[in-house]
């Protein structure tokens, strides 16, 4: 091996390894910063030994135990010292409470708690969501900087600051570095799941920039999604994430045309759709089912599935899709949730039952200017026959959008009702 | 990137599941590399492949199709069984597949192949010719 390729492969391991040297690391020393440090020194000494002595038969553990003896080292000189300026007897060994033996099987244990207590903390809700987004793909992820920065095309430099003081705010705030257990489990969990949406849907329907979708941070968010389940493999919630997750980013091939431009469900090229992904999503919402999912998430990736299993727009099966919107309306009341439910009756039951469901939602303040709901109004009265009023409400909903192809698509609309 | 893992047949695996000791070792073994290779979410699918003896091939030539049934003889050119995994690069799946326990009781061997993404096969949409706007 050439000395490129043992540093590619050194810098391979360390990938895989990353995540879980630093779980482990800070039980030890408790703040992410100082195990961070510690796992890129067991780096630069692996760099500069295995070259030299062959990369060991169990990696991780050799990491580890470099790190490891850093971390002590560093405790002894700050012990000399202590010892020295305040000549207070102290317990020598009390921050690893035991031998060095006993150090050392603490820190071999299985690493999966640990792991998800970093995650749990990365994306405490003491962050704002920005923050815990970021902290999660540099610490958990690997990330660096810069292609998180890419990511959320924002600049390193903000980046940087944003998980500095991420880091500053969970230290100063003394959080352990635990899984949370029962009621503030299932909050703290909530958190986590937003988290890894949040990055999973800023690669799906980019809010900025040039590109409608960021493939990688999906995969990203799904890489985060299937290590969640892998964890946590008795949460229906997780399992429903990741089949939401996994069918939808399914369609990312299909979503948009040569041009870039967003392509609808119903007009998408369903052959395009990526069937090994529709699949995995299959088997997490049926894990998420049997686990007995009935969360916001579990009944989201039952609806993306609805779709899923259509193979034609026209097989797709809208009573189930209208009777899924009823549930989800119960867990997760939104308007957006009542317009689509609104639409999935139209679709299931005839125009009327939909229009019957936009009158009782007229007055919703949060949707006065939201321009798919007079598009959909159109839509419905267009289906009825209602033609002069489809007309006005389409002409409505082109002067409530601000993106220039929907507008002269609802036109387009506007002008067929002649 | 995803790869495809094909861990390559020997006489052993072609002679079908024995639960020795030595086999039933292996398969705790290579039970604890597929929930780490979960854990850290690089599993999207895997599968052991039964002995070519139940396999069958079919073999084309223009409108022809004959099918030709198992076992098959060039060992070593077999698969016994795959992953699939989803790693950032090469590298990272050379990493992983170094760590997985020798599937065979002898000397044995996996391979890694990249697989094509819908944007290998269509090439760059700008520059495909068809004039679409």
């Amino acid at each position: 091996m050439t000395a490129a390729e043992t540093r590619q492969a050194i810098e391979a391991i360390f990938r895989i390894e990353r995540a879980r040297l630093i779980a482990g690391l800070v039980r030890v020393v408790r703040t992410v910063d100082r195990a961070e440090d510690l796992a890129q020194d067991a780096l630069i000494i692996a760099l500069a030994e295995w070259p030299r002595t062959g990369v060991p038969a169990n990696p991780g553990a050799w990491l580890m135990t470099a790190a490891k003896r850093r971390a002590i080292d560093a405790i002894r000189r700050d012990r000399m010292r202590e010892r020295k300026h305040a000549a207070i007897a102290r317990d020598r060994d009390g921050a690893f409470g035991g031998t060095p033996e006993e150090t050392d099987a603490a820190m071999d244990d299985d690493l999966g708690d640990e792991l998800l207590g970093l995650i749990f903390t990365a994306c405490h809700p003491v962050l704002s969501a920005d923050a815990r987004a970021a902290l999660t793909l540099r610490v958990v992820g690997g990330l660096t900087t810069g292609e998180i920065a890419r990511a959320f095309l924002s600049t390193e430099a903000t980046i940087a600051q944003r998980i500095v003081r991420a880091k500053t705010t969970i230290a100063k705030a003394g959080l352990g570095f635990e899984v949370p257990r029962g009621a503030e489990r299932a909050a703290r969990l909530a958190s986590v799941l937003e988290v890894v949406y949040l990055v999973f849907n800023e690669g799906y329907a980019a809010t900025a920039g040039d590109d409608l979708v960021r493939p990688d941070l999906c995969r990203e968010a799904q890489r985060l999604g299937r290590m969640l389940a892998g964890l946590m493999p008795g949460d229906a919630e997780v399992f429903g994430l990741l089949a939401l997750m996994e069918i939808q980013a399914s369609r990312l091939p299909a979503r948009t045309g040569p041009d870039g431009a967003l392509i609808p469900l119903t007009e998408q090229n369903r052959a395009r759709w990526d069937q090994m992904l529709i699949h995995r999503g299959f088997d997490a919402l049926a894990r998420a089912e049997a686990l007995g999912g009935d969360g916001p998430y579990a009944l989201q990736a039952a609806l993306a599935a609805c779709h899923a299993r259509a193979c034609r727009p026209a097989d797709t099966d809208w009573p189930r899709i209208a009777a899924l919107y009823d549930r989800l309306r119960a867990v997760m009341p939104s308007p957006v949730v009542d317009l689509n439910r609104a639409i999935a009756y139209s679709m299931a039951f005839g125009p009327e039952a939909g229009l019957r469901l936009l009158d009782a939602m007229a007055d919703s303040a949060a949707l006065r200017n939201y321009a798919p709901l007079p598009a959909a109004r159109g839509d419905f009265l267009f289906r009825a026959g209602r033609l002069a009023e489809a007309r006005s409400a389409f002409e409505a909903a082109a002067r409530l959008t601000r993106n220039l192809r929907e507008r002269a698509f609802l036109n387009a609309r506007a002008d067929a009702c002649d | 990137m995803r790869v495809m893992v094909l861990v390559k047949a020997t006489e052993d695996s072609e002679q079908g599941f024995v639960p020795t000791p030595e086999a039933q070792a292996m398969l705790e073994a290579m039970g604890r590399f597929n929930e780490e290779l979960t854990k850290a979410g690089v599993m999207l699918a895997g599968e052991g492949l039964k002995p070519t003896a139940q396999g069958k091939r079919i073999a084309f030539d223009g409108p022809g199709r004959t099918v030709i049934d198992g076992p098959f003889a060039e060992t070593r050119e077999l698969v016994a069984g795959f992953w699939l995994w989803e790693v950032k690069d090469m590298d990272e799946a050379v990493a992983w597949v170094k760590r997985c326990p020798n599937p065979m009781p002898g000397p044995s061997e996996i391979e890694i192949r990249p697989i094509y993404e819908m944007a290998d096969l269509e090439g760059n949409p700008e520059a495909d010719g068809s004039g679409r706007a």
